[in-house]
């Protein structure tokens, strides 16, 4: 209940450090099958003469058609020194391939309605593709384009380095960028999570044309690529089409290893910074998607701060102290570390004081754990909810990418309700005996007063 | 926040009346006599799109309008009750009570006490929120469909037995204190944003911000909120927007058994704001904050919105935004950032959907080495050259193309439909001029465009800079 919509979610605070922790994470958290109604999603799986695996929506109603892909390896991928690379890849992809120049290629796109993106995220790096079903095969063509034949010209990597500089610059007075920078350098030093995935004004600079096409060498390939499809397309068509798209890619990527890491604990870091509200972020390390008690986590995550208007930290920072406008916790599953993380900003006399509460509803977690009814009440809005999350083509396509990357099974929709449904009391307690007993977490705050 | 629209998403706004849905495909890119961009094959094809949903409305006894928007892909409906008032109704001196009520409305009434509402909505695995904006007020529930009949019960209770306590109130204005302080005073350009609209509308409420100004807020009390919730909160005032999975019948027998016996409360009449004055001069403001180290300018104008516009440029003003600001092939763009090099980044937008008139906004940000006035000019400079040698007719059908194509898409989220229409309802759009809206922008000639420009961009703006203290400037060019 804020003047907007996206900015009662305290998601859509967190600043790009944390983002692909969290986008992979609300996939997850909507793997749920819609019981609600038998018009479940039925998913195709496309097997590709040219051998590429696809997962498959077919639907007509609306004459559109989304494809979301992801080739693994993201910023994590960035060689030392060159912080932002694969960022900066993503920006450029689209501006320049094959004969059309930045110009030609992006008007080509406006004259049909098509849209192309990319996103680098810390382990993988995404893309999609929108199009109205007249312009289908106009769209892949400009898709296989960017994906096989990118120009990274002077002129377009130039320009889209000044604008990342440009968004740099801000990001440096921005107190909530500067807390997430700051935690996850705290965090994870000395391991490419650490490192600002966007970069800095002197790495971003300093990248070329050159370090664009290796990395592209290194890391668009066919081999991971993981493809979903929603829209008016039927399997055969599509087929051809992907095959078109993608196929004629080197079957491996080239990544460099990225190591296993726990984050670090017990650490506080005031940053001061004169502004009115101080922005403040708390962490422990949390679970890897494919850990066992992942899901019971998701479930004591939700009562302790993941609900919108529901949690303990709602309740107790925001409705009974009116401290904040925006308070939450999250689980943050990379590929090799996990996370648990608690944001909010409050006035800055009154930091400490928001602090002690979240701290206390941890300990209060890990030491009481929740009532039966609260348990009761999650499960109902975890399972209940799940249907929300599959309403639009977009999301679909982002649904089902995100369980092919983590790996979790064509049959994993059918399942996912049964397992929250499952998680009992003694899960919750465990769980939160396990992340956040004895907490030490790490505490970043970037605000006046500090000291 | 949408609350000040200019914070929506510009492709948001554009397609705000972009409800050719309901309209047959035909229209959709019938108009271009000329050599367009897209092959002859396309825009045909294009025109065979069958545009699913046929969208209904009709009124209740007591005044509620509805608006059923079928969906049937998924079985999930979208459930809004928008009213219409927002910050610019506020009584003067009272700054964000609109959006402080908004706030308010979700604490209980004698029926559903304590926050049941909500607790009722995470219940049934729900997503709720609520927004303010100058001309409206909504809240919506996204819910599994065979909860509707429960939502409207809720929504229809809380329409005229909303209860307060000091003890809900107090805590409420010090998180709406605090949301001010993330939005704004935690960010220059957001404080700048609301010395420019001040300007800009010197003598309108549009030059208020809707969350409030800081000491007016501080003083609003739960007395205010209710005055202005007896006030405004009505069925007379209110329009019921339902989309997804639903048809028009069911929904008017519930919404006749829910919200059609809620009596009416009050006659909020006309909404009759001063109309906003062009004031002579020129004008600029200027914000140095030493949190500042990438600065930016601004130009902004005074124009009609599509529900003022007499004269039929609302349209040429959709197109020309696009032209001129619309992304990486815009004019300002490609003069500014690619072809003089003096900008990291630069465009525009058009307000469109207000019920007062709005505004026509461009920005840049300087490259290391343009001074910001320097900037300014060259801005000018793009401007002053479109009204001088008008568009091509390859800009024009790609900036159709933009737009109608936005209507497509828009098809694929049925909240986003759902916000669309109440955005044209309750800022005086009706839903047949939403419905002609893609057969208006494709009638709009380059000339047309042109002469939009010279009519609403050749008078001076509002213009404002960003920037930091002199001692403390913009970093130089790194080596």
């Amino acid at each position: 209940m804020g003047i907007s919509t996206a900015a009662a979610r305290p998601a859509a605070r967190l600043p790009a450090l944390w983002r692909t922790g969290l986008v992979a994470f609300a996939v997850i958290a909507s793997l749920a099958i819609a019981t609600v109604d038998a018009r479940a999603v039925e998913i195709q799986t496309v097997e590709t003469p040219g051998g590429l695996t696809a997962w498959l929506v077919e639907d007509h109603t609306v004459p559109i058609v989304a494809v979301n892909f992801a080739f693994a390896g993201g910023s994590a991928q960035d060689p030392d020194g060159k912080a932002g690379l694969a960022n900066l890849m993503a920006a450029t992809l689209d501006e320049g391939a094959g004969e059309l120049d930045s110009q030609a290629y992006r008007q080509r796109l406006e004259d049909l309605a098509v849209k192309i993106g990319f996103d680098a995220g810390r382990d993988a790096f995404y893309g999609s593709l929108r199009t109205l079903t007249p312009n289908v095969d106009e769209a892949f063509e400009l898709l296989r384009i960017a994906v096989n034949e990118p120009r990274f010209d002077a002129e377009a990597v130039g320009r889209m380095q000044r604008q990342i500089v440009s968004g740099l610059r801000r990001e440096q007075k921005d107190p909530d960028a500067i807390a997430s920078r700051v935690m996850s350098e705290t965090a994870y030093p000395d391991h490419p999570y650490g490192r600002p995935s966007n970069g800095t004004e002197e790495s971003v600079t300093a990248l070329t044309p050159a370090d664009l096409k290796a990395l592209h060498g290194r890391l668009v390939a066919r081999g991971e690529l993981k493809i979903s499809v929603v829209g008016a397309i039927d399997a055969e068509r599509l087929a051809a089409l992907l095959d078109a798209t993608f196929a004629d890619l080197p079957e491996n990527a080239d990544l460099t290893p990225v190591g296993d890491v726990t984050p670090k604990t017990g650490i506080r870091k005031d940053v001061a910074f004169d502004v009115p509200q101080t922005s403040i972020r708390l962490s422990l390390p949390g679970l890897k998607r494919d850990d066992p008690d992942f899901i019971p986590a998701y479930v004591m995550n939700h009562i302790l701060g993941g609900g919108s208007f529901s949690s303990w930290l709602y309740e107790e920072v925001r409705e009974k102290r009116g401290l904040a406008y925006s308070v939450g916790s999250y689980l943050v599953p990379y590929d090799h570390s996990g996370a648990f993380l608690a944001a909010t900003g409050t006035r800055s006399d009154r930091a400490p004081e928001t602090i002690a509460i979240i701290t206390a509803m941890m300990t209060r977690m890990a030491k009481d754990g929740p009532s039966a009814e609260e348990l009761a009440k999650a499960k109902a809005f975890l399972t209940g909810s799940y249907a929300l999350r599959f309403d639009t083509s977009d999301k679909i396509a982002s649904q089902l990418l995100g369980i092919q990357m983590e790996e979790l099974g064509l049959d994993y929709i059918d399942n996912r309700n049964a397992m929250i449904d499952a998680v009992t009391l003694d899960d919750i307690r465990r769980v939160a005996e396990r992340l956040l007993a004895n907490a030490d977490p790490i505490v970043v705050t970037v605000g006046a007063g500090a000291s | 926040m949408p609350q000040s629209a200019s914070a929506l998403p510009r492709l948001f706004l554009a397609s705000a009346l972009a409800l050719a849905l309901a309209v047959p495909g035909a229209s959709l890119f019938a108009a271009p006599t000329v050599a367009a961009p897209l092959k002859a094959a396309d825009a045909a094809a294009f025109a065979d799109i069958k545009i699913g949903g046929d969208i209904e409305s009709f009124r209740l006894d007591n005044g509620l309008e509805v608006v059923v928007i079928p969906d049937r892909r998924a079985p999930v409906v979208t459930h809004m009750i928008w009213y219409r008032v927002g910050a610019a109704d506020e009584p003067a001196g009272m700054s964000g009570v609109a959006h402080f009520l908004e706030h308010l409305m979700f604490k209980g009434t004698e029926k559903n006490p304590d926050g049941a509402f909500s607790k009722r909505v995470a219940a049934i695995g729900g997503q709720e929120n609520a927004f303010t904006s100058n001309d409206y007020t909504a809240y919506f529930q996204r819910i599994a469909r065979e909860h509707l009949p429960e939502m409207m019960a809720l929504e229809a209770d809380r329409m005229e037995n909303l209860i307060l306590t000091d003890a809900v109130v107090a805590p409420e204005r010090d998180v709406v204190l605090e949301e001010r302080r993330m939005r704004v005073e935690n960010d220059p350009g957001a404080m700048l944003g609301e010395t420019l609209d001040a300007v800009l509308y010197v003598n309108h409420p549009y030059g208020t911000p809707v969350i409030g100004w800081p000491s007016e807020i501080s003083a609003l009390s739960k007395d205010n909120a209710i005055a202005f919730y007896d006030q405004f909160y009505t069925p007379n005032n209110a329009i019921l927007i339902v989309a997804g999975d639903v048809d028009a019948e069911t929904v008017r027998t519930m919404a006749e058994d829910t919200y059609g016996k809620v009596a009416q409360r009050a006659d909020p009449g006309d909404r009759v704001r001063p109309r906003a004055q062009r004031v002579p001069g020129a004008l600029e403001v200027d914000l140095a904050d030493p949190r500042v180290n990438q600065p930016n300018l601004r130009k902004a104008w005074l124009v009609p919105s599509y529900t003022t516009d007499e004269a039929d440029n609302a349209p040429a003003l959709d197109i020309l935004a696009e032209i001129l600001g619309g992304g990486s092939t815009s004019r300002l763009y490609r003069s500014l950032v690619i072809d003089q090099g003096i900008a990291s980044s630069a465009g525009g937008w058009y307000q469109s959907s207000t019920l007062d008139d709005s505004r026509f906004m461009v920005y840049a940000v300087p490259s290391d080495g343009t001074s910001l006035e320097d900037l300014g000019a060259a801005t000018r400079g793009v401007i002053d050259t479109l009204i001088a040698e008008g568009v091509t007719e390859a800009e024009l059908e790609r900036a159709k193309t933009g737009l109608l194509s936005s209507a497509l898409y828009a098809q694929d989220s049925q909240s986003s439909l759902a916000r669309m229409f109440g955005v044209a309802l309750t800022t005086g759009s009706t839903i047949e001029q939403v419905r002609s809206w893609p057969g208006a922008i494709s009638a709009v000639t380059a000339e047309d465009v042109r002469k939009a420009a010279e009519t609403y961009l050749a008078p001076r703006p509002v213009t404002a800079y960003l920037r930091a203290p002199e001692a403390a400037s913009a970093p130089t060019a790194k080596q």
